[in-house]
């Protein structure tokens, strides 16, 4: 108890130095809580998959197109219990800015396939009957600010001229990994005026999404279907919806690890600062330390001290830290809007602050206290602060 | 008035040595963040606006955006052929060439993990319109054969695009018969085969881009205006630069907020570590400072050599940080530009804009963690200062 006092005595003794040490730990491990959140919410889209859906794509990229046919034949192979498609849309809601998922999907079957997504009956049913309908999840609704039988006008890049939807229902997240973020309408649509304007991208679907009852069993099915079309005009390649996410996620692999590395690096700068604190400390206190030895106590009680007071101020730093993340990370999720569809603290990365500043304190005391330890008690007391 | 030596201010610095290579460390580490997104942000950038030639007009479908969701038929295709104001070569052929532009889903090389490279269908002409093109391993593919050639970053970026080896896509085997350069540009991310085999094996009807050299500054409008009025061509014209100016927009205005954002929340830290070692100084030396006053150095001198000893101070960490930022012009790095969703090789770029910007933003972080002690010491009484001694 005496120690416990003595240490956050002497922490204090230097109170403007102790709080700005304090303020640059709380914003390295703020900063690095929300760095990591970053790239959690980047994998998010694999969080919420569910591995009772499997993906079937061309063969050839994403961007190459399956004929609607194929789903009779994929419904038929052994083991996958539902069918549904989407294309996807890639349109522009008023500018380039506002930028949200579209898909066009085959409506009954695919939010059959998608329970997560929680509509009303009557929303349901009042999207299922009109064509040129829309669902859209609650975090793009509140964005943009529509409400259902809003007109909503999209601007297609892939699929020219403007699309004008009515929204007929706002889906709400089973939990908090759903994606409240896309928007989706009757690929029939889709199909049927590029059939009119006899483009060639008529009856064709972008991606499978294939229900399956056993999940332990997708790897072979997922080969089964792929087998069907082997050698055909478009081969496919089937993937759990995992993998089939992770694969996106992949692609900006560069981009998240620079983004782990700073966060890495932020704590380093704080380790440098909070080093130097604990460097300047013990040489004014080499007197104290000299004297303190004198009396009688061993070199490992000076350690001690010293150890105590550095891992005191970084945890006292970090807790503050890890308690503002949690706002922060509120208002940024809210500035950034559907950018990233779920943006959460998670738990390990709760964990990993409070070791980060841990680690930052017992480093940031290692060389004084090798220092202080092999030193003479007659060089300490000759010394003048 | 009499100013304070530099190099009693430098001298200082070197005596507490391991305070002030930790708090430069420190100071060193945010610059080299700041630096090398710049860097990165200015080699996107550049890399991409190096692309388009200044003398090319390029052609898409209206609204389309990007080479890859972009559709022109073959009909309309023959129209733009057929416009005035299209330059020869010597052997008085156009110079023009219809392209489809697909994208793959290959396996990187170091990892395996799938990535999209762009397939560009081209020909003899399509060479010629881009001369910062040159093949440097092998040579260029045979018209209507199944011989392909691959850019720089794609041979050593995705497994089976190297030379000799062989790429399965569109249920035929291509054979990389060259590689070629481009002179840090996007094609270097491309790989390219005959547009006439391309076409058949990706089921595709439709080109995706024209692209054409003009025969003089002037045609441009000409050929604009003769797209307009034409009701059949539903297209897009633009000068080459233009188009690859604006595909690079995104990703580095993405990577530009991200990393200043990152450097200003860091700078932070480095600020507080300036602060805490500038405090001490005064601190410490108060007796000193005591003496100088006494001896007739006024306030504004002793402001003016803390300040600038905190000046000098950062400037030790933005030379450190900048140092390391540019031995990163080394390192080649790729990522998926998600305004193609195609991979695109880039390297960080050093410019002297940037240099400076740095060593600014470096200045600055030094004169805030500077000024409040500075003005602390000179704000001190003579007769207090030399009684604390």
């Amino acid at each position: 108890m005496f120690v416990l006092r003595l240490l956050l005595k002497n922490a204090f003794r230097h109170r403007l130095r102790t709080l700005l040490t304090m303020v640059g730990l709380v914003v390295a491990i703020c900063a690095f809580g929300l760095l990591r959140t970053i790239v959690d919410a980047w994998y998010n889209g694999v969080e919420g998959t569910s591995s009772t859906r499997l993906v079937t794509r061309n063969a050839i990229s994403l961007t190459f197109p399956l004929p609607l046919a194929y789903a009779e034949r994929i419904r038929s192979v052994e083991g996958v219990s539902s069918v549904s498609w989407s294309n996807w849309f890639g349109g522009i809601y008023i500018t380039e800015r506002n930028f949200f998922p579209q898909f066009a999907v085959e409506p009954a079957s695919y939010l059959a396939l998608y329970p997560e997504y929680v509509l009303t009956d009557d929303e349901k049913k009042a999207f299922l009957l009109d064509q040129r309908g829309a669902v859209v999840g609650r975090k793009l609704a509140n964005e943009y600010g529509w409400k259902i039988g809003d007109q909503i006008p999209l601007r297609g890049t892939i699929f020219p001229g403007t699309w004008t939807f009515t929204l007929r229902g706002i889906w709400d997240g089973i939990d908090a990994k759903t994606d409240e973020s896309q928007f989706l309408f009757h690929w029939k649509l889709l199909s049927e005026t590029m059939r009119r304007r006899s483009l060639e991208n008529a009856d064709y679907v972008g991606v499978f999404i294939v229900g399956i009852n056993e999940p332990q069993n997708a790897a072979q099915i997922s080969q089964r279907i792929d087998a069907v079309f082997k050698d055909s005009r478009a081969e496919t390649l089937t993937e759990t919806e995992k993998a089939f996410q992770l694969g996106f996620v992949s692609m900006s692999e560069a981009i998240l690890v620079a983004i782990q590395a700073v966060s890495v690096v932020i704590i380093v700068i704080i380790m440098a600062v909070m080093a130097n604190t604990m460097t300047m400390t013990a040489r004014e206190r080499l007197a104290e330390y000299a004297t303190l030895r004198a009396l009688g106590f061993g070199p490992a009680f000076v350690v001690k001290l010293l150890f105590g007071e550095s891992l005191a101020i970084a945890l006292i730093g970090g807790c503050i830290g890890l308690l503002a993340t949690l706002p922060i990370a509120a208002a940024f999720a809210k500035a950034v809007g559907t950018l990233f569809p779920v943006f959460i603290v998670s738990p390990l990365t709760m964990a990993l602050q409070l070791l980060a500043s841990l680690a930052v304190g017992a480093i940031a005391a290692a060389w004084p206290a090798w220092k202080m330890s092999r030193l003479s008690i007659v060089d300490g007391l000759r010394h003048v602060g | 008035m009499k100013a304070i030596p530099l190099a009693y201010i430098a001298r200082n610095l070197w005596v507490r040595r391991v305070t002030t290579l930790l708090t430069a460390g420190g100071m060193a580490l945010v610059v080299f963040v700041y630096a090398t997104v710049l860097m990165m942000s200015e080699g996107i950038r550049a890399t991409l606006v190096a692309t388009g030639q200044p003398d090319n007009l390029l052609l898409l479908r209206k609204g389309a955006g990007a080479e890859i969701n972009s559709g022109i038929t073959r009909a309309q295709a023959a129209i733009v052929e057929s416009l005035p104001g299209i330059a020869t070569n010597s052997l008085g052929e156009r110079l023009l060439s219809k392209e489809p532009v697909v994208l793959i889903t290959l396996p990187k090389r170091s990892n395996g993990k799938p990535s999209n490279a762009t397939v560009r269908g081209t020909s003899t002409l399509g060479l010629e319109l881009r001369p910062q093109v040159r093949i440097v391993e092998g040579r260029m593919f045979r018209a209507g054969s199944s011989e392909i050639i691959a850019g720089r970053a794609v041979a050593s970026g995705f497994a089976g695009a190297a030379l000799g080896e062989t790429l399965r896509f569109g249920q035929r085997d291509w054979r990389v018969v060259g590689v070629f350069d481009s002179g840090k540009t996007g094609f270097d991310s491309e790989i390219w085969g005959d547009a006439e085999q391309m076409m058949p094996a990706f089921r595709r009807n439709a080109y995706s881009t024209i692209v054409l050299r003009l025969a003089d500054p002037a045609a441009a409008q000409r050929i604009r205006d003769a797209v307009e009025a034409d009701p059949r061509l539903k297209l897009e014209v633009k000068p080459e630069i233009q188009f690859y100016a604006e595909q690079s927009e995104a990703l580095a205005t993405f990577i530009r907020i991200l990393g200043l954002s990152l450097s200003v929340i860091f700078s932070i830290g480095a600020v507080v570590g300036a602060m805490i070692t500038m405090f001490a100084a005064v601190a410490q030396r108060t007796a000193e400072i005591g003496t100088l006053r006494a001896l007739g150095f006024r306030r504004s001198a002793v402001l003016v050599a803390f300040l600038g000893e905190a000046l000098l101070l950062s400037l030790v960490g933005g030379a450190i940080g900048l140092a390391a930022a540019s031995a990163m012009q080394a390192v080649d790095i790729s990522t998926v530009n998600f305004q193609t969703f195609s991979e695109l090789a880039f390297q960080f770029r050093l410019t002297p804009m940037i240099a400076l910007q740095t060593l600014l933003f470096t200045l600055a972080m030094g004169f805030v963690g500077g000024f409040i002690p500075a003005w602390r010491a000179a704000r001190m009484k003579i007769v207090d200062c030399l009684r604390e001694g």
